[in-house]
């Protein structure tokens, strides 16, 4: 657990150095992930979520494409939507498109990384690694901490 | 010149008919109006449906007549809202400390073919134990629904499963089971704490 985390900040620090490094190259490398966090989830059946900020600290728009993750078979960019009359709904939100300097936020009651059909249970205190596809062919891949069924933030 | 005139009245004619039936539907189906007094919960009093809780008890609008209470939709195959609205409420409930400790919390679930008592259990069992879980046969979620003014549907995933979209608001009522207020899915927590101690001192202004 230890060693995952310490690989998650030499991984975070190394994208860092990457995209300050190289300011004029536009692509993946220039993607920071920041406060990565997900629910531990009662066995497999039901689908789990993960919720991170995604920023572009390049000087091109980029589009975050895909995700995958040897934890569930279909991983997914949703968006949960509540309407005027209070009634909420969730959808595949397509391609996120992240413009030069912005950050795209995966947080509860908005877009999320829903993990369909998952290969095994989230147990809380465990990570898993995400890896998020890019439009430049570029991947970036983060572990993901699972934190308790009633977290609600990356620190809780 | 004459049969000109005709012309000319008929047409004002027909235009002032359309003008009077289109804002008649404005007015009656359209934007302009009210909004029916309908869409408001039911007082729990005139509400009827009997669900089970996750203890396996018999439970009604009845059951929580006499105590403040909270009540909620949702289904724990929800991997988003649904655990949020749970740890929220928790949340809440942890900052009313025994402020809370007489209230009813009830959550009722919209995916009754999954929810059973027991998944209802293990589920409500990660979250403050003030919760309760409420299922019980789609026709009685139905009806408990009606009352409440919820709504909830059943929407095929990619993946040959399926999601429920429902209303995500939390619904507060005193003690008498008159509505008090609702909690909107996204008003931030500071605005829900004020809005359950409503909740709770209308019961104490009642009693007195």
């Amino acid at each position: 657990m230890v060693k995952k985390l310490r690989y998650t900040n030499a991984l975070a620090v190394l994208l860092t150095v990457v995209g300050l490094s190289a300011p004029a190259l536009a692509g993946s490398e220039d993607v920071v992930v920041e406060n990565a966090w997900s629910r531990a989830s009662i066995g497999v059946n039901r689908p789990g979520a993960a919720y991170m900020t995604v920023r572009n600290t390049g000087e091109d728009a980029l589009t975050l494409t895909g995700l995958a993750t040897p934890l569930a078979v279909m991983p997914q960019i949703h968006e949960t939507k509540t309407n005027s009359d209070g009634v909420s709904s969730m959808a595949p939100a397509g391609e996120i498109t992240i413009e030069p300097g912005q950050s795209v936020a995966l947080e509860p009651g908005g877009l999320h990384a829903m993990l369909m059909k998952l290969q095994e249970p989230m147990i809380e205190g465990e990570t898993f690694p995400l890896t998020l596809a890019f439009s430049d062919g570029g991947e970036v891949t983060v572990e993901v901490p699972i934190l308790g069924i009633a977290a609600r933030g990356p620190e809780s | 010149m004459q049969r000109r005139h005709v012309v000319q009245y008929g047409a004002a004619g027909v235009g002032a008919v359309a003008l009077m039936l289109g804002f008649g539907w404005w007015r009656v189906d359209g934007p302009g109006a009210p909004k029916p007094a309908s869409q408001r919960p039911l007082p729990l009093s005139a509400m009827e449906f009997r669900l089970t809780d996750h203890e396996g008890n018999e439970v009604g609008p009845g059951t929580v007549i006499g105590r403040p209470t909270m009540v909620f939709f949702g289904f724990t195959y929800c991997p988003d809202v649904c655990p949020t609205t749970l740890s929220d409420i928790s949340g809440w409930l942890e900052d009313l400390g025994d402020e809370a400790a007489q209230m009813n919390v009830a959550f009722i679930t919209v995916d009754p073919a999954r929810d059973t008592v027991d998944a209802m259990a293990e589920y409500v069992g990660y979250f403050h134990p003030a919760i309760r879980g409420w299922t019980g046969p789609e026709d009685q979620i139905a009806r408990a629904a009606e009352g409440f003014r919820a709504s909830f549907e059943r929407v095929p995933t990619e993946g040959g499963g399926y999601t429920m979209n429902h209303t995500a608001s939390v619904f507060l009522f005193d003690a008498e089971g008159e509505l008090v207020t609702m909690i909107d899915y996204h008003e931030p927590r500071e605005f829900a704490v004020p809005k359950i101690r409503r909740a709770l001192t209308e019961d104490v202004e009642g009693a007195t």
